[in-house]
């Protein structure tokens, strides 16, 4: 039956998805493509998408494919958009419940012992590891699909002005008027980014 | 709320606006998981203090070690943190809804192509991207500041990063860097705690 094929499917990319978005993007397709539950054409739709749309490649992909390929593998029992809900709801829910529970168990352990001498002493190691894991996502992101998709110049150096603009406005307060100092919210400056996007290049 | 070691029965709507925040950061979140971690600070971090900024970093590293899809995995170890199990099911349920309701809109009504070839998203998320990946930078530098790096441990961040960031199989691999890293900090308090303890012995 499609939907257990399905939750199992989605169980194991929670499992086995190291590395999180991009790095488990080969496990997804194996294992949606593989059985003929989309095509490779429509997968690569998804993950342009899932660039297009907020939120994890994983749950978008999860809860695509759970939509879709109910109706696709036997149209006569599972077509219909309830058919899809229920495909989409199982799909989503069983990528996430592998990690939650490990996540939420391995909390626990480590606060229980966070007065523990090796505890903190692993922490410490980690700490620096993780600023470098921070900054290597920002340097594999530096790449020509995020700043110049269309090989034009002129793009490439507006795009490096709104990254170094939208660093500043997020990192450094702003300093109004009457001396008070404010610090942009992130989600301000996306918004202005995707405001500056559609007006250079909307039109 | 100060008291962050120990966890109360959640009031309702305490957890009200866990949900909320991070239904907040899912709707924000461009380009995966650390794309968040900006969002998360300011609002867990600064605005709230939910969590302190090194302990926000500890849960990071923990996260990352582990499978799943980084983003819900942040906002199960943020939310039950702050509010225990019901925490993490309002903090992951919040992240999550965004986007299912997105793509699911997107599956029901219109075909994947329609938005790929869509003018006026494209040109939007053109400005977007690369403000993303200032986003991730920004995170870099207050995380520096946070794990109280000098100029003795600056190294290992920069070798960490360019590492993975050359993208070259085994040795790109993120877990490689937090097994060291873990190993070293062991390493580290074994070897200081036996000068510290042979010091005594001297001493003595």
């Amino acid at each position: 039956m499609i939907y257990l094929r399905l939750i199992w499917a989605y169980l194991k990319i929670g499992i086995f998805g190291f590395g999180g978005g991009y790095a488990m993007l080969s496990l997804v397709e194996h294992s949606v493509v593989d059985p003929g539950w989309i095509t490779e054409t429509t997968f690569t739709d998804i993950v342009a998408i899932s660039q297009m749309t907020p939120g994890p490649i994983g749950i978008n992909s999860a809860t695509y494919i759970g939509y879709v390929a109910p109706g696709q593998v036997a149209p006569d029992t599972f077509s219909g958009p309830l058919w899809g809900l229920l495909g989409s709801i199982i799909c989503t829910l069983a990528v996430v419940i592998p990690s939650y529970l490990l996540v939420l168990y391995s909390s626990h352990f480590i606060r229980r012992h966070s007065e523990s001498g090796v505890i903190k002493a692993i922490f410490s190691g980690l700490r620096p590891v993780v600023v470098g894991l921070i900054a290597s996502a920002a340097i594999l992101l530096m790449n020509e699909a995020n700043f110049n998709p269309n090989h034009i110049a002129a793009e490439l150096y507006t795009n490096i002005g709104i990254c170094a603009a939208s660093f500043l406005l997020v990192y450094f307060p702003l300093l109004l008027p009457g001396g008070r100092k404010v610090k942009l919210h992130p989600i301000i400056v996306i918004i202005f980014a995707g405001m500056t996007g559609l007006l250079l290049y909307g039109f | 709320m100060s008291n962050s070691t120990s966890i109360s029965p959640a009031p309702r709507h305490e957890l009200l606006q866990l949900f909320a925040t991070f239904l907040k950061i899912g709707a924000f979140t461009f380009g995966g998981g650390w794309a968040m971690i900006s969002i998360i600070e300011r609002e867990i971090v600064d605005k709230h203090a939910w969590i302190r900024r090194e302990e926000f970093l500890d849960l990071l590293a923990l996260v990352q070690s582990l499978p799943g899809i980084l983003a819900v995995n942040i906002a199960v170890a943020v939310g039950d943190r702050i509010r225990g199990g019901k925490g993490s099911i309002a903090a992951s349920l919040g992240t999550i809804l965004p986007s299912f309701l997105i793509i699911l809109a997107i599956a029901i009504f219109l075909t994947p192509e329609v938005i790929k070839n869509n003018r006026i998203i494209s040109a939007i998320f053109m400005g977007i991207r690369p403000a993303v990946v200032a986003l991730i930078i920004a995170p870099v530098l207050s995380s520096a500041k946070a794990a109280h790096l000098t100029l003795k441990t600056l190294w290992i961040p920069a070798i960490v990063a360019l590492m993975i960031s050359i993208n070259a199989g085994f040795i790109s691999s993120p877990i490689l860097y937090i097994v060291l890293g873990a190993a070293g900090g062991l390493l580290y308090f074994k070897w200081s705690s036996r000068r510290i303890s042979k010091e005594k012995g001297g001493k003595a």
